[in-house]
């Protein structure tokens, strides 16, 4: 018995009338946890109770606190006929179980009935007494931490990264179960909710119990999904990078509010020429174009391999990994040393069943090269799942993706996955499940102790601004053909000629002008077809699908004269007649790399004179586009100073490759024609159909409007001294296909309208908040029945300076990133030490170069081919070299910022308190953000993960608005709800947000509506900037948009 | 094609001040849209009439949804399901209950019930202002008419606490409340040509010396209904035209106190007898309801109208009233002086307000 839940009913407010005669309401409320329920005393005729109840006492294991959800209702007395339920609150009290979250939830929450939305409120206290528990085969995982965001949250700091955590679990769907014939819609969403969230809740405790054995005590990143799979079931899964964090006592670390930038800086992203697919893998691919589409008809159940992976992972995670961590960039001199030394950090995280992440920005000298995007998608037939308690068959499926994607990053050279994330599209009983990630070669700071010496040694050749950069794989052995140019910054390493990654831009990449949102939108007709030859056909466009959205990305990004993509998110869902593919990213110009060259168009018919006019035109739009763009984005590398300046550049020339062929699949690859690639640019044949498409399309995209700039990652590169002014939004767009006969052409015509129009529709609205930056721009789309498209999109408004971005943006911009650097460096410092005595493993004993050299190679997985290391090797030691210098540097800067910050504690302590006393008295603002930080303030508290599912459902719907009007005040009071939960935890803010379901459905002639809203976050607690170094507290002022000043904010 | 359903939600609820307004006034979205449109905001924003469709829409559903909220604003402030910062709270809430002075002019002084309801149709053709405005502002008056009715205290404050609504506004209601509980006929013809501002600071007048609340500031009611024992003390005043030795006392007192100061002093002095029968048989009869509607008309037709046609200017009709006030305290016989001052005061300051030269 763990555990004492205590819970107290103190008030209603505004509570509807449920007794037509007196136009009043005597409302009670029933308390239930588990199966205990409590009552309170009815309250007779009033829309505004005050029960005061006694506490209510429930006597639980934790392992019910972490499953089970608080389960408040409020009814109305009856005494002649049933009582009336006017609806209901389900509160999470899992941020109650880590003393480092919230320690009481006290507050107004809206109480919430499917049907009829919210009717009133209701004030609640709930607080938690938690005995210690040793026992070592206890089920529970009380006190693992749980962040959604997907970086070392600020005020923690690593000191380990233990890496990826998987679970899943399925029931059978209520909605789809026999009893739902009989019972009321209400009833039957209230178990549906009810489920979720006990299945969230045991998923979490599962996950949580993984970090335990693995010896960490959170796990960041942490992503969770339902898959609706109808009459087969109902599976919840989540992964995320199990992580040990300690808590930065001293708060006041400069980084976190004022930078967009990631607070940890140094990861590095290489990215390898995408496009091409590795000869030797023909699955999907690596690069983001590479599609994998295959049909299972028959599943063979493998064994339940999340439990077997869960004592893998255990073990490896808690050795650190040896060796160096740096990543391979193409260098000359070989060393067996540092051969040895790469193999070391390769094998160590190769033990590890998969070496994923699903962080999208690192802590200091993590992340050393990136190699690419790459991604993994299979088309599967669902089946019933028969038994709930062994949910084999979903998880071999995504073991088998995640061999895949594992494999592409083999074949980069990478041997890890960082970015990562999965998904799932269903229609009918066919489900695509897809994961995607960034190939990449991580440092072995976070997973070992002993490397710290050669850390030192090697890492000084890596300059932080352009070594993410360098490929990891061997030029000479290059798993799909790139150009390879030496690397504009350094001058010392090869670099890719663009670079497509999932994750978030490091803060301190050296980058040109400013970034955008690119997009590429396509939709496929598809016949209706049963079962498996469904499954077939999708199989078989899909391939076609992602090479197109991929030659558009390329296109795009040419036309912006950009050359990296950071945020790539490709996805693709599914309908009965059709696929509908969205990719997003940011595109940046990253210095090191090359510039890109045009795009030229070529006709095949040159003989015709209107013809050649025609093209001649195109060709022009096509030019100023890319000028005017160049100017807008502000994209002016100072290539002809480089040249100058001379440096080893074997080939100045830019070449850009064409990608159309490239791109095709990995077989055909070594068919492909090399010398489209010496082009000066990028060739587009018109003569093409697909051609004629893609420059309308190219054509067709508007410019963002004077003073926007748009992005969906995290920061904007050349933005950084953000007010405070803040709005985050949720849009929906359903539109209907009337006619049906549509070509491919006419539906991409539609849908890239649908898209474009949401757009427009987003930057009128925020027109206000000029000059801004519309961030973390995410995407959803859906084919929720025939001839419907679905878009839904989450994003945040920010708005700046502008005259500073002007003046000094270059200059803030060198100080946030120094300011970044530190940070991190504080953060991570003596994360050695630490794991050095934690580390069990015989591995992580290592301490010197020779012994970890000497014990290592055997270790190494046999399959692997290690061929090329050699070459790589003397180049990653040169890095190593480079970044043992960064940090040694690093690490000094952070002790001065440390002991400057020390006066701090007592301004938080009272900002918190008068925090709190003002969610007593009206309502408390509070903040929504999809960013993991808040401009112009510092998050002083993670007050736990906020995961919650609704759903709503009409029978009036003309009555309430038509589709718009009940879909806009279900998210209204989805918010509302999110609100009200982290305003009862003490908080004022939540961070991370993202809405990761929204299934609408409807029937018109019915007049009935329902939909499922599935949103998580961290709730935080956060101060102003300006409060924590001068003026006294007042956080409510969070609401007025008072412009920060100084550099960053 | 179509686009189905096209929502967008703000964590902070987004709302254009202009579109409130003509949200307000009760225009159908594609009539906004127009006005938006003819606005300029399209070449403004680089927008699309799409695109403003599409944000009228929304914007006119947001309010749509908070309406139920501004119908009790004391609820907008601590609702959970908007999130809106306090000063747009304020905006809302007061252009929710801001009215057009051509439209209150029409119900003034008319019983709020159903019926007055039904004539919006009329009410709106005549004044041009949309039916839904109408209903809008009219539900207004008769939700503030219905709190207030119950309550204890002074009408203005109650109105601003319950209401939320700044100073001038709350007494523009307070008037309105007033009017239709007391009826008083504002809509003859004669009586045209007052504006509501004019009759509102008559009310204004009415409320703080001729009420209850005058005296006592604890009665329910106090503010609303008219202080009964004054009405009947008012009778004495008769005294002044029945007995004739006083009333020529009354003459000769003011004539002497304008003479020369005027430039009507003839007309003044031949219509006196009139004039002040005229003001006296009004307080006389305010013990009856019926009279007490007609106070207005009265005003005009024994007082104004008079004074008109022998072209009074404002200040002879003040140095006149002032006098003819004062005087009245000089008479010995007169004994009801306090009475005279509470009804003089409030007369003095209606006719003043109503004479437009």
């Amino acid at each position: 018995m763990p555990g004492k839940l205590k819970a107290k009913i103190v008030a209603g407010r505004h509570l509807p009338v449920m007794d037509r005669a007196s136009d009043l309401t005597d409302a009670f409320v029933e308390v239930k946890f588990g199966n205990t329920t409590f009552k309170t005393d009815v309250y007779p005729k009033s829309l505004n109770p005050q029960w005061n109840s006694e506490w209510f006492k429930f006597e639980v294991d934790d392992e019910d606190l972490q499953d089970e959800p608080l389960q408040i209702t409020v009814l109305d007395h009856d005494t002649y006929s049933a009582n009336d339920a006017i609806g209901k609150v389900y509160i999470d009290i899992d941020p109650l179980l880590s003393s480092e979250a919230a320690t009481v939830i006290s507050g107004w929450f809206p109480i919430y009935d499917t049907i009829h939305g919210i009717r009133g409120e209701i004030n609640v206290l709930v607080k938690v007494d938690l005995f210690n528990d040793l026992n070592r085969f206890r089920q529970s995982s009380c006190g693992v931490k749980f962040f959604c965001t997907t970086s070392i949250p600020r005020c923690y700091r690593a000191v380990m990264v233990h890496g990826f955590v998987e679970e899943l679990v399925v029931n059978e769907d209520p909605e789809y179960q026999w009893i739902d014939r009989i019972r009321t819609p209400r009833a039957s969403n209230e178990a549906r909710q009810r489920l979720i969230s006990l299945m969230s809740g045991e998923l979490q405790r599962k996950i949580g119990l993984k970090v335990l054995e693995m010896g960490g005590n959170a796990v960041v990143g942490y992503l969770q999904c339902f898959d609706l799979e109808g009459e087969s079931g109902l599976v919840v899964r989540a992964i995320g990078t199990a992580c040990t964090l300690d808590k930065i006592s001293n708060t006041y670390a400069p980084a976190s509010a004022i930078n967009p930038c990631n607070s940890s800086p140094s990861k590095d992203t290489k990215e390898a020429g995408f496009g091409e697919e590795a000869p030797g893998v023909p699955l999907s691919s690596g690069p983001p174009t590479p599609l994998r589409a295959q049909t299972f008809s028959s599943f063979s159940p493998s064994k339940s391999y999340s439990r077997q992976s869960s004592s893998s992972d255990t073990e490896l995670s808690l050795t650190p990994k040896t060796g160096m961590g740096s990543g391979g960039s193409a260098g000359k001199e070989a060393g067996p040393l540092k051969a040895l030394l790469r193999q070391q950090t390769q094998s160590a995280l190769e033990q590890r069943e998969f070496p994923f992440f699903t962080l999208t920005s690192f802590p200091a000298g993590f992340l050393l090269h990136v190699g690419g995007v790459v991604s993994a998608r299979s088309v599967k037939l669902l089946d019933r799942i028969h038994n709930p308690d062994e949910p084999e068959t979903r998880d071999a499926w995504w073991e088998e993706i995640r061999q895949e994607i594992k494999s592409h990053a083999k074949a980069l050279g990478c041997h890890a996955v960082v970015g990562y994330s999965e998904s799932t599209s269903i229609c009918e009983e066919v489900c695509i499940l897809s994961a995607s990630g960034t190939a990449a070669v991580l440092s072995s700071r976070f997973m070992q102790d002993g490397a710290l010496d050669m850390d030192h040694r090697f890492e000084d050749l890596a300059p932080p601004g352009c070594g993410f950069c360098h490929i990891p794989y061997d030029e000479l052995n290059m798993p799909f053909p790139a150009q390879l140019t030496y690397c504009h910054c350094c001058r010392r390493f090869k670099v890719p000629d663009v670079l497509f990654t999932t994750i978030d831009l490091p803060t301190e990449a050296n980058v040109t002008g400013k970034g955008c949102l690119i997009q590429a939108r396509l939709c496929r007709t598809k016949k209706k077809a049963q079962g498996e030859g469904n499954a077939t056909a999708i199989s078989n466009l899909l391939p076609f699908l992602e090479y197109e959205l991929h030659t558009q990305l390329m296109n795009k990004l040419k036309l912006r004269s950009m050359n990296a993509l950071f945020g790539l998110r490709i996805q693709i869902s599914i309908g009965e007649n059709m696929l509908l593919g969205l990719a997003s990213a940011t595109g940046v110009y990253l210095t090191p790399l090359p510039s890109p060259g045009g795009i030229q168009i070529a006709g095949k018919t040159p003989s015709d004179i209107t013809y050649e006019q025609h093209i001649s035109n195109m060709q022009k739009k096509i030019n100023d586009t890319i000028a005017k763009n160049k100017e807008l984005y502000e994209v002016n590398p100072p290539e002809l100073v480089e040249e100058v300046i001379g440096s080893p550049i074997p080939e100045p020339r830019q070449r850009s490759r064409l990608f159309r062929s490239h791109s095709e699949s990995s077989d055909e690859v070594s068919e492909l024609d090399l010398s489209h690639g010496k082009k000066d640019a990028f060739v587009l044949e018109i003569d093409d159909t697909d051609a004629v498409e893609d420059i309308h399309s190219l054509l067709t995209d508007a410019p963002t409007p004077p003073g926007f700039y748009s992005c969906n990652t995290e920061i904007m590169p050349g933005i950084y001294n953000w007010t405070s002014a803040l709005q985050m939004f949720t849009s929906v767009r359903v539109f209907r296909l009337s006619n049906v006969n549509l070509t491919n052409q006419g539906l991409n015509k539609v849908f890239n309208d649908l898209c474009e129009n949401l757009l427009k529709s987003l930057y009128f609205k925020l027109r206000s908040m000029v000059p801004c930056c519309l961030c973390h721009l995410n995407f959803t789309v859906a084919v929720p029945e025939d001839e419907l498209i679905q878009v839904a999109v989450t994003a945040v408004a920010m708005s700046f300076d502008k005259e500073q971005t002007l003046e000094n943006g270059r200059q803030s911009c060198d100080k946030t990133l120094m300011k970044a650097i530190t940070e991190n460096e504080e953060q991570l410092q003596f994360p050695l030490e630490l794991t050095a005595e934690s580390s069990s493993n015989p591995l992580s004993s290592a301490k010197g170069l020779s012994e970890v050299s000497g014990a290592l190679p055997s270790a190494r997985a046999p399959s692997v081919d290690y061929s090329s290391f050699t070459d790589r090797c003397s180049s990653w030691i040169e890095q190593l070299r480079l970044k043992a210098h960064t940090i040694r540097r690093g690490s000094i800067k952070t002790m001065s910022s440390l002991e400057k910050a020390s006066p701090l504690p007592e301004g938080r302590s009272r900002s918190l308190r008068s925090n709190r006393s003002y969610a007593g008295g009206s309502v408390a603002v509070v903040k929504m953000t999809p960013l993991s930080f808040i401009p112009g303030t510092k998050i002083i508290k993670y007050l736990g993960i906020i995961n919650m599912f609704f759903i709503r459902e009409t029978t009036s719907l003309r009555e309430e608005g038509g589709v718009s009007g009940f879909l806009h005040s279900f998210i209204a009071e989805v918010f509302a709800m999110v609100r009200a939960h982290v305003a009862a935890l003490g908080g004022n803010a939540v961070v991370s947000y993202s809405m990761k379901e929204c299934v609408f459905m409807e029937n018109p002639n019915k007049n009935q509506a329902q939909c499922l809203i599935n949103v998580s976050g961290d709730a935080v607690i956060f101060v102003r900037e300006s409060e924590l170094e001068a003026t006294p507290p007042q956080p409510q002022s969070a609401s007025t948009q008072t412009s920060s000043s100084g550099e960053g904010t | 094609m179509s686009v189905e359903l096209d929502v967008f939600v703000g964590n902070t609820t987004i709302m254009d001040k202009e579109v409130y307004q003509l949200w307000l006034n009760g225009y159908t979205v594609n009539d906004a849209v127009k006005v938006r449109i003819e606005g300029g905001v399209m070449e403004e924003c680089e927008a699309s009439a799409e695109v403003l469709l599409s944000d009228t829409m929304d914007q006119f559903r947001t309010f749509q949804m908070c309406e139920r909220l501004l119908q009790n604003p004391a609820k907008l402030a601590n609702q959970l399901l908007f999130q809106i910062p306090p000063d747009r709270q304020a905006m809302l809430i007061e252009r929710y209950y801001a009215f057009d002075d051509a439209f209150v002019r029409e119900v003034l002084g008319k019983k709020l019930s159903k019926g007055t309801k039904k004539d919006l149709d009329d009410v709106s053709a005549k004044t041009g202002i949309t039916l839904k405005s109408c209903r809008r502002q009219f539900d207004n008056f008769k939700r503030v008419f219905k709190v207030v009715e119950e309550l204890k205290g002074p009408l203005v404050e109650n109105i601003k606490q319950h209401f939320l609504l700044p100073d001038q506004l709350a007494r523009d209601y307070a008037a309105i409340v007033f009017f239709a509980n007391n009826r008083f006929e504002t809509g003859k013809k004669k009586l045209q040509y007052l504006t509501f501002q004019d009759f509102a600071f008559c009310a204004g007048q009415l409320i703080n010396y001729w009420t209850v609340g005058a005296v006592d500031n604890m009665v329910e009611d106090m503010d609303v209904d008219l202080d009964k024992e004054f009405l009947q003390d008012l009778k004495d005043l008769k005294i002044l035209i029945t007995d004739k030795d006083l009333l020529d006392q009354h003459k000769s007192l003011v004539c002497v106190a304008l003479r020369g100061k005027t430039k009507v002093f003839n007309e003044m002095e031949a219509n006196f007898k009139n004039l002040s029968r005229g003001l006296v048989n009004i307080a006389a009869k305010l013990t009856n309801t019926k009279d007490v509607r007609d106070f207005f008309i009265d005003l005009v037709e024994k007082f104004i109208e008079p004074c008109k046609s022998d072209k009074w200017t404002s200040t002879d009709v003040n140095l006149y009233l002032t006098h003819y006030t004062n005087s009245a305290h000089i008479l010995d016989t007169f004994k009801h002086q306090t009475v005279w001052t509470r009804y003089m005061g409030v007369i003095k300051s209606c006719i003043l307000r109503m004479y437009h030269e």
